[in-house]
C-alpha cells in the first residue's frame, strides 16, 4: 500500500512551514532514517527523516514551494512489489488529517525528540489545517489582522463555523490567550496566537512615499516574519526597564588567557578557546543563580521562578538572528559552554538548529562588542524576563583612588521585563553579575 | 400523551410561520385563533395600509401627469368607498393564503379565545371579542371550543392599540388603526397623535387624499426611532405636503363635539393651544395581548406589558414560548416571523442562531419613505463609536431624477475604528425596498471596503446607498 509522506510539524507549534529541498528523486529507493527532504520552518532549516520504506513514488509538493501546510501531503512511497508509476498523486485533502495525525507525529519525534507537543499547543492546532482559507467575515477578518489574532486558531460561531466579529472579540479578550501556554524551562515556548499588533501604515502607504522602480522587494522569508511578529510583540506586551553598569574586565582577560594558554591540545588543536563572550554567559548564569528572584517567566497567572538559568545567546546570522540556548548553564564549564556555542553558531548559519535549541531559556545575551558598540538596549524575547546587551571592552580613563588610571571597562545593559524583575531587583542582577566579571576566579569554582 | 406536539395561539405573522415551520419539522401542530386568520399585519396593518397608500401614491401621480408630459382628461379623483373596498379586498386574500397554508400544512385551525390552564393545556373558548367589521367567514373544518393539550405552547397573540386616559379611542371620533383603516366618509380634518410609523403612514394617507393632516408628537423629533437628520428631512417634505407638525407637544384633553374633537395640546415651554378637527387617531404606538391568557396562574413573567423570553423565545415556564409584539419590542412583522422560525427550530433542537436585535431593519410607508437599519448617529456616539457619516442626496442620482422622485437622502455610518457599518437610514422614493441591501451587508459583516468593492446597477436608485459609502470615506463620485 502506498504511504503518504506529510508535512511534518516539527515543533509544537509549527503551523506551516516551506519545502525547501527534495534530497530524494522520484523512484529512488528510501530505507527508513533516511533524510528525504528539508524544510524550512521561521527559524532553521531541518530535515525530514524517512519512516517507511519503499521507492519514492510521487513527489506532490515541489521543493522551493513556500507555506505548506502541516500534514498536507508532500510526497507518496510505494511499498515493496508496488509499481511506483502506477501511482498518482492523492488529492490534497483527501486523507483525513485526524488519521494521518500519528505519521506525522512519528516524523517530528524523529528529528525533534525533545519537543514534547504542550497539551495547549495542540488544543490550539488549527481547526482549518490544511491549507484552507479561513472561513471568516470580512470584519473579522479585519479585526483578526489588527489585533494580530490568527484567524486558523479561531472557532467560528456562525452558520457553517464561520468566524463572525463576536468570534474574534472573543478570543481577543480571553479565548485567544488561550493558546499561549505559560512557558516552562525547556519546554519550547508555544508561539502566542494573540500578539496584539497595532496596525501600522499599510504597505501601499509606505510604498508611496517612494518612487516606483528605486526600490528592490524582497519578499521576507520565514525568520523575517518571527522576527518582526515577536519582537513587535515584546515591545507592545512587555513593559521594558533598563539598567547600565560598567564592568572592569583587565582580571577577567588576564584569566582567559590564562586558560587559553594551559588548554591541553586536542587532534592537534587547542580543546577549548574561551571568548569574553563565553565567560558573560557563564557569569549571566551565575548571577542568576545567586539572584533566583530574576529567573522567572512572567504568565498572567502566575509567577513562572526557573530552576535553571538556560542563557540563550543572539547569533547574527545572514538574513537575521537566532538565539540557541545555553542550557544550565551555571553548571557547565566554560570549556563546555564555549565549545557549545562553537556548534551552535555554527549550525545556527546553516540554519540548522532544531526548535528545542533555540525555544524556551530563562535570559538572554546579546554581545554587540565586536562591532566598538560602546552601550545599547536589548528587547527582551520572551518568555524571558530579562537579557543582557553586552557593548566592547575598551580601555577607559577610571578614578581609583582619586587618581586616574587606565582600565579595561566594559558596560552591559540590563532589560528587565518590569512585570517580573523590578528595577531593584536588576540592579541586584547586575551586581552580581559584575561581581563574577571583575572576580572570575569565582567562575572556575 | 398530548393531542398536539405544539400549539400556537395567535395566528399573525409570528404564530403562523411557527405553526408552518412546526409542520415542516414534523410536529403535530394546531393553531388557535379567535378572530382573523393571519392577524393584525394582513388584515388591520402592514398590508391594507400598504394597499391604501398604494392608491395615494397614484392619485398623486395622477395629479402631477402634466410633470410627465402627461394629459389626464376628464375627472381623477379618490373614490374612498372603493379605495378602502380595494384595501379590504387584499386583506381577505391575505387571510384566504394563510388559511390555504395552514390546510397545506396540515395545522389544525382551532376557533375562538385560548388560555393556558396548565402547563400543557389550552382552554379555547367562544370568542368574546367583538369582531372588527367587515369580518372573514370562519375557516371551512376549525375545531373548535374545548380542552387541548400539546407539549409546546406558543404565545403569539400579537398586540393591541394603546390608549391614552381620557383619550381612549371610541371608534366614532377617536380612531384606532382599525376605523383610520375603513373611512365611511372623508374627514375634512384630522388630527393624528403620535407620529410613529402608523401615525405617519395615515397622516401621509389622509393628506395625499386632501384632509388637513395635523400631526401632535411628544418627543421632540417625528419618526422617533429614526436617525434625526432623517427626520428632520421628511418633516421639511411632510410639511411641504401641507401637513402640520407639532413637536415636543402633548394632548392633554380631548374634548368631543358633535362630529368633532377639539384637542388640549400643551408645549414644552407650557404653550397651550387648541386644535378642533373631525376626527382623531390614536397613534401612540401599542401594547402586548397579555391578558386573560392564563399567563399569570402559570406565573409566566411578564415586564411592561411583554412576555420575557430568553433567546430562544423560551419563557420562564418549562413548555411556554412566547413570539413576536407580545415578546416585546420591536413590534414588526418581520421580528415576529423570525422568532417563530427561531422558536420552533430550538425545540425541535436544531441548534438555531439567536436573533441579532440590532439588525432588524424598519419600514415607513409614507411619502417619501423612510427605511433604516442599527444604529441612529445619535445612538452609534451614545455607545462610545468613533464614527465616519456618509450622505448622499437623491437630487444627484439619475435614475431619481428620471423618476421625478429627486427628494431623499441615504446616510450611513460606520465604526471609524473597524470599517463596522453601524447603521443606515435613507428617507426618499422607494427606499424600504432598499435598504436590505445594507441589512444583507450587515448580516455579513461586510465593512466599507465589500461595500466600495461591491458594483451597484446603473442607473439605480441604489446608487445612493454606495455613493453614500463612498461618502463616509470621502471618496462620494457624483456630489
Amino acid at each position: 500500500m502506498p504511504t503518504n509522506i506529510l508535512m511534518p510539524a516539527l515543533s509544537p507549534t509549527m503551523e506551516k512551514g516551506n519545502l525547501a529541498k527534495w534530497l530524494k528523486k522520484e523512484g529512488d529507493t528510501i530505507k527508513s532514517g533516511d533524510i528525504i527532504a528539508e524544510i524550512e520552518t521561521d527559524k532553521a532549516t531541518m530535515e525530514v527523516e524517512a519512516v517507511d520504506e519503499g521507492v519514492l513514488a510521487k513527489i506532490v509538493v515541489p521543493e522551493g514551494t513556500a507555506d505548506v501546510a502541516v500534514n498536507e501531503i508532500i510526497g507518496v512511497i510505494a511499498g515493496e512489489g508496488e509499481d511506483a508509476k502506477s501511482i498518482s498523486a492523492p488529492a490534497a485533502g483527501a486523507v483525513p488529517a485526524k488519521a494521518e495525525a500519528p505519521k506525522a507525529e512519528a516524523l517530528a519525534s524523529a528529528t525533534a525528540p525533545a519537543a514534547a507537543p504542550a497539551p495547549a499547543a495542540s488544543s490550539a492546532a488549527p481547526a482549518h489545517s490544511g491549507g484552507s482559507r479561513a472561513f471568516a467575515s470580512p470584519l473579522a477578518r479585519r479585526l483578526a489582522r489588527e489585533a494580530g489574532l490568527d484567524l486558523s486558531a479561531i472557532k467560528g460561531s456562525g452558520p457553517h463555523g464561520r468566524i463572525v466579529e463576536k468570534d474574534v472579540e472573543a478570543a481577543r479578550k480571553g479565548g485567544g490567550a488561550k493558546a499561549a501556554p505559560a512557558a516552562a524551562p525547556g519546554v519550547p515556548a508555544a508561539k502566542p496566537t494573540a500578539a496584539p499588533i497595532a496596525a501600522g501604515p499599510s504597505d501601499e502607504a509606505v510604498k508611496k512615499l517612494f518612487e516606483p522602480g528605486s526600490y528592490e522587494e524582497i519578499p521576507h522569508d520565514g525568520m523575517r516574519k518571527t522576527i518582526a511578529r515577536r519582537l513587535t510583540e515584546a515591545k507592545q506586551t512587555i513593559p521594558h526597564f533598563y539598567v547600565t553598569v560598567d564592568c572592569e574586565l583587565d582580571a577577567l582577560l588576564k584569566l582567559r588567557a590564562e586558560l587559553n594558554a594551559a588548554a591541553p591540545e586536542k587532534d592537534g588543536k587547542p580543546a577549548y578557546k574561551l571568548s569574553v563572550n563565553d565567560m558573560v554567559i557563564k557569569a549571566l548564569a551565575l548571577a542568576l543563580k545567586a539572584v533566583p528572584d530574576a529567573n522567572v517567566s512572567w504568565t498572567d497567572s502566575a509567577m513562572l521562578k526557573h530552576k535553571h538559568a538556560d542563557v540563550g545567546v543572539a547569533v547574527s546570522i545572514p538574513g537575521g538572528l537566532i538565539t540557541p540556548i545555553v542550557r544550565d548553564a551555571c553548571h557547565k564549564t566554560l570549556s563546555q559552554i564555549s565549545n557549545e556555542m562553537k556548534d551552535y553558531a555554527a549550525r545556527a548559519k546553516a540554519r540548522k538548529l532544531k526548535p528545542e535549541e533555540y525555544q524556551g531559556g530563562t535570559t538572554a545575551v546579546s554581545n554587540l562588542g565586536m562591532f566598538g558598540v560602546k552601550d545599547f538596549a536589548a528587547v527582551i524575547n520572551p518568555p524571558h524576563a530579562t537579557i543582557l546587551a553586552v557593548g566592547a571592552g575598551e580601555q577607559r580613563v577610571v578614578v581609583k583612588s582619586g587618581q586616574p588610571a587606565v582600565a579595561t571597562v566594559m558596560s552591559v545593559t540590563l532589560s528587565t521585563d518590569h512585570r517580573a524583575v523590578d528595577g531593584a531587583l536588576g540592579a541586584e542582577l547586575l551586581q552580581a553579575f559584575k561581581g563574577y566579571i571583575e572576580k572570575p576566579m569565582a567562575m572556575l569554582v | 400523551m398530548a393531542d398536539y406536539d405544539i400549539i400556537v395561539i395567535g395566528s399573525g405573522p409570528g404564530g403562523y410561520i411557527a405553526a408552518i415551520r412546526a409542520a415542516q419539522l414534523g410536529f403535530k401542530t394546531a393553531i388557535v385563533e379567535r378572530e382573523h386568520l393571519a392577524g393584525i399585519c394582513s388584515n388591520w396593518g402592514c398590508i391594507p395600509t400598504k394597499a391604501l397608500l398604494r392608491s395615494a401614491e397614484i392619485l398623486h401621480y395622477g395629479e402631477h401627469a402634466k410633470d410627465y408630459g402627461l394629459v389626464l382628461e376628464g375627472s381623477f379623483k379618490a373614490d374612498l368607498e372603493a379605495v378602502v373596498k380595494r384595501s379590504r379586498g387584499i386583506a381577505v386574500r391575505m387571510n384566504n393564503g394563510v388559511q390555504f397554508l395552514m390546510k397545506k400544512n396540515k395545522v389544525d385551525v382551532i376557533w375562538g379565545e385560548a388560555k393556558l390552564t396548565k402547563p400543557g393545556t389550552i382552554a379555547v373558548a367562544p370568542t368574546k371579542k367583538p369582531a372588527m367589521q367587515p369580518q372573514g367567514p370562519i375557516p371551512k373544518g376549525a375545531k373548535g371550543e374545548g380542552t387541548y393539550t400539546a407539549d409546546h405552547i406558543i404565545v403569539a397573540t400579537g398586540a393591541r392599540p394603546r390608549a391614552l386616559p381620557g383619550i381612549e379611542p371610541d371608534g366614532k371620533l377617536i380612531w384606532t388603526y382599525f376605523e383610520s383603516l375603513v373611512p365611511a366618509k372623508l374627514p375634512k380634518s384630522l388630527l393624528v397623535m403620535g407620529s410613529g410609523a402608523i401615525g405617519i403612514e395615515f397622516a401621509s394617507f389622509y393628506r395625499t387624499l386632501g384632509v388637513e393632516v395635523t400631526v401632535v408628537e411628544l418627543l421632540p423629533q417625528i419618526l422617533p426611532v429614526e436617525d434625526a437628520e432623517i427626520a428632520a428631512f421628511a418633516r421639511k417634505a411632510f410639511e411641504k405636503q401641507g401637513i402640520k407638525i407639532l413637536t415636543g407637544a402633548k394632548v392633554t384633553k380631548v374634548e368631543k363635539g358633535a362630529d368633532s374633537v377639539t384637542a388640549h395640546v400643551e408645549d414644552e415651554k407650557g404653550g397651550k393651544q387648541t386644535i378642533t378637527a373631525d376626527r382623531l387617531i390614536s397613534a401612540v404606538g401599542v401594547v402586548g395581548n397579555i391578558e386573560n391568557i392564563g399567563l399569570e396562574a402559570l406565573g409566566v413573567k411578564t415586564d411592561r406589558g411583554c412576555i420575557v423570553i430568553d433567546e430562544f423565545c423560551r419563557t420562564n415556564v418549562k413548555g411556554v414560548y412566547a413570539i413576536g409584539d407580545v415578546a416585546g419590542p420591536p413590534m414588526l412583522a418581520h421580528k415576529a416571523e423570525h422568532e417563530a422560525v427561531i422558536c420552533v427550530e430550538a425545540i425541535k433542537g436544531l441548534h438555531p442562531h439567536p436573533m441579532d436585535k440590532s439588525m432588524i431593519p424598519g419600514c415607513t410607508y409614507c411619502h417619501p419613505q423612510i427605511a433604516s437599519v442599527g444604529l441612529t448617529e445619535a445612538k452609534a456616539k451614545a455607545a462610545g463609536h468613533e464614527i465616519k457619516v456618509g450622505r448622499f442626496n437623491f437630487v444627484a442620482n439619475g435614475k431619481a431624477v428620471a423618476l421625478g422622485e429627486d427628494s431623499g437622502l441615504a446616510k450611513t455610518i460606520f465604526d471609524a475604528k473597524t470599517g463596522k457599518l453601524l447603521g443606515a437610514h435613507m428617507v426618499g422614493p422607494e427606499v424600504t425596498e432598499l435598504i436590505q441591501g445594507f441589512v444583507v451587508a450587515m448580516n455579513l459583516e461586510t465593512t466599507e471596503e465589500e461595500l466600495m468593492h461591491t458594483i451597484f446597477p446603473h442607473p439605480t436608485l441604489s446608487e445612493v446607498m454606495k455613493e453614500s459609502v463612498l461618502d463616509a470615506y470621502g471618496k462620494v463620485l457624483n456630489a
